[in-house]
């Protein structure tokens, strides 16, 4: 499904990823770990299509298609979603009203028509409740006073509102405590399927306890130094990251 | 021939057409004299430092609308507020056309200045209001003041309840090369009386419109205004509205300003605060491109104790159009406990837009609360990414911004069919194709 080949990433002509190497199948689930600084949200941003990126060398493939010169809209239009690090306050504008506007930009972006008001309410319902979101939370302004466990479930909220063929959950679980981190995991886990993909990119081990991947990457100063099965993951745990380096 | 001297010399042509008897007349010959005087203002003036008014004058307007157009109504219908009743003051080319409006004499008087002018039973009302509020060195005014014979004539007596909020649309139709329209508006509120209107200027026409419109409001005690402007003019036309609003004690009054058209427009919004435990509210929208300008001064006189003032105006701009703001709030010495409030934000779209926001607080006494704010910006780079990522494309994602940005002041509006024409105006105005619908 995705293919990253030899990926360069600059900001501002500093050097952020030096050669990355990534393949990704349906079905699976890849955790990409890593110490602060290692590149690990720049990867996830570029894959996302944020233009404060460079890309100065290689290639990302989705389903076939090089997608490194589609913008970030005709990348979600694909099937690419970035839950964020750090879901940004929207004053104004409503969680319902967001992923409305969202859900038929993308049926708009496909031809095809826009989702009745019915069916949207049914599904924006049945997906608050996967999520245990109350349904006073979604006509409130997008992230505005929300708490860190709020904006992450509602970044997995969007998730299932969208269903999207490549999901990157960016540090999903910073700032969650553990029932919050049960409540996104038991979503993620829920919406996997044989025809979609998971690239979970996180600092520690904890979320894995409950997103159970099948690949590990170690990221170290722009490059994967380092591939293996989830006991990769328990090995970074206990013996934190500087036998990689 | 400047304009200037052309409606000078043009006064005793009018002189012809009205009743040169009545009091009013010599509030209208002094008023010439005044602004033959002043002349229009420049950009020596402070109060026009930002806005310069000579490429609206340097057209030959015609001042008296002599040919005749008939509007019919299924051809201006969508001006008009959709599923709403209301009554309606229509003018098309500054006279007033009875058969597209609905006024009323039904325990209010809803109709035109004509008649209030000149019949007898409205002279008690006249003398004791007209051009009783107006700033008499203010040129533009008094340029008004001058030729004032028709426009919007509002009285609603006490402890009256206006059921249907009144539509007053000016229509321009392109009868002439050119055209400058003056009218002069007056609308009085008694004692625990309540109204809602709605102010549209409207060309019809790619000539040139040029309106200079005088609008005195009274609000008397425990009296309720709810005023709305839609400005969303043609870009061959210009405005310069001259609103006074003389309030007494306890009573409220609201006007939301939305600018999003016409080539130069320009708000004098004034409110005098004559009582006690007074509340004045201005909102605005400004949404403008390419070479518009809009010009926002307010006045708030806080001259009595325990008032409020109210304003919060946001303004988009892009192209290399132009944004002012002046906010001017005065507060006397015996105005004690007033809290005034005010917040300008502004967003700039494009390198080549403008925005002069000032603030203008003029305080005398000492117990009062005075705030306010002034930001500028451009839409926020990383909402904009997130928007985007989740499929929403960069012009709606932009959209979706801005409006959010301005949402807050919609909220006030108090009638449906008013804040979804709004709603409209500013989804086409940024070009996309949204409801906006909260």
């Amino acid at each position: 499904m995705l293919s990253i080949d030899n990926l360069h990433v600059s900001v501002e002509g500093k050097p952020i990823l030096n050669g990355i190497n990534l393949d990704v199948k349906a079905g699976e689930i890849h955790a990409i770990m890593g110490p602060n600084g290692s590149g690990k949200s720049t990867l996830s941003s570029v894959i996302a299509g944020n233009e404060d990126y460079e890309v100065t060398k290689g290639d990302i493939v989705f389903k076939n298609e090089n997608i490194i010169e589609l913008a970030a809209e005709e990348r979600a239009h694909k099937g690419i979603f970035l839950s964020f690090q750090y879901p940004i306050e929207i004053p104004g504008v409503t969680v319902t009203n967001f992923i409305k506007t969202a859900i038929n930009s993308n049926l708009k972006a496909r031809n095809e028509s826009e989702m009745p008001a019915n069916k949207m309410l049914k599904k924006i319902r049945e997906k608050a409740e996967l999520l245990e979101i109350d349904s006073r939370f979604l006509s409130r302004s997008l992230n505005e006073g929300f708490s860190g466990g709020e904006k992450k479930r509602n970044e997995i909220f969007q998730m299932a509102m969208l269903e999207p063929s490549l999901s990157i959950l960016d540090e999903t679980d910073s700032g969650l405590d553990i029932d919050a981190l049960k409540i996104v995991a038991n979503g993620v886990n829920k919406l996997r399927n044989k025809d979609n993909a998971v690239i979970v990119i996180t600092h520690y081990q904890r979320l894995l306890d409950y997103i159970i991947p099948d690949f590990v990457h170690v990221l170290h100063e722009g490059k994967i130094v380092k591939s293996g099965d989830k006991s990769l993951a328990h090995e970074l745990e206990e013996k934190g990251y500087d036998w990689i380096k | 021939m400047s304009l200037a001297d052309k409606l000078v010399s043009s006064f005793l042509a009018f002189e012809l057409d009205i009743n040169v008897q009545s009091p009013v007349h010599n509030i209208r010959t002094e008023a010439i004299k005044e602004f033959e005087k002043l002349g229009f203002p420049n950009k020596k003036l402070e109060a026009w430092k930002y806005t310069s008014l000579k490429n609206v004058l340097k057209e030959d307007y015609t001042i008296f609308s002599k040919k005749k157009n008939v509007l019919e109504f299924k051809n201006i219908q969508n001006y008009f507020l959709e599923n709403t009743e209301t009554y309606k003051l229509v003018f098309v080319d500054g006279s007033f056309d009875p058969f597209l409006s609905q006024t009323s004499h039904d325990g209010v008087d809803i109709c035109i200045l004509s008649a209030a002018l000149t019949k007898p039973v409205y002279s008690k009302i006249i003398s004791k209001y007209f051009n009783t509020s107006i700033n008499k060195k203010d040129s533009l005014s008094l340029l008004n003041t001058a030729f004032s014979k028709e426009g919007v004539y509002i009285h609603i007596p006490k402890n009256k309840i206006l059921e249907k909020p009144v539509e007053v649309i000016h229509f321009a139709t392109g009868n002439e090369a050119t055209l400058m329209l003056q009218p002069r508006n007056l609308i009085v509120l008694e004692k625990n009386s309540q109204a809602e209107i709605i102010e549209t200027h409207q060309s019809l026409t790619s000539n040139p419109i040029f309106t200079n419109s005088v609008t005195e409001i009274f609000v008397d005690q425990d009296a309720h205004l709810d005023y709305y402007k839609i400005q969303n003019d043609n870009l061959t036309s210009s405005l310069i509205d001259n609103t006074y609003i003389s309030q007494q004690k306890k009573s409220v009054a609201k006007v939301h300003t939305f600018s999003f058209g016409g080539k130069l427009t320009r708000n004098n919004l004034n409110y005098f605060q004559k009582g006690s435990y007074i509340d004045s509210i201005m909102k605005g929208i400004t949404i403008i491109d390419e070479n518009q300008l809009v010009d926002h001064h307010t006045l708030v006189d806080h001259a009595n104790p325990n008032c409020e003032s109210h304003q919060d105006y946001k303004g988009i701009y892009s192209g290399k159009s132009t944004g002012v703001f002046n906010g001017k709030i005065v507060v006397d010495k015996i105005a004690q406990k007033t809290n005034a409030f005010q917040q300008n934000n502004n967003i700039l779209l494009t390198d080549k837009s403008t925005i002069n926001s000032k603030p203008q607080l003029e305080i005398f006494a000492d117990d009062v609360k005075c705030s306010h704010g002034c930001t500028i910006g451009q839409l926020d780079h990383d909402a904009l990414f997130y928007l985007r990522a989740r499929g929403i494309p960069k012009k709606e994602a932009k959209a979706l911004l801005t409006y959010a940005f301005a949402n807050n002041v919609l909220e006030s509006v108090n009638i449906p069919s008013v804040k979804s024409r709004i709603k409209k105006i500013i989804a086409n105005k940024l070009g996309v194709d949204l409801g906006f619908d909260l």
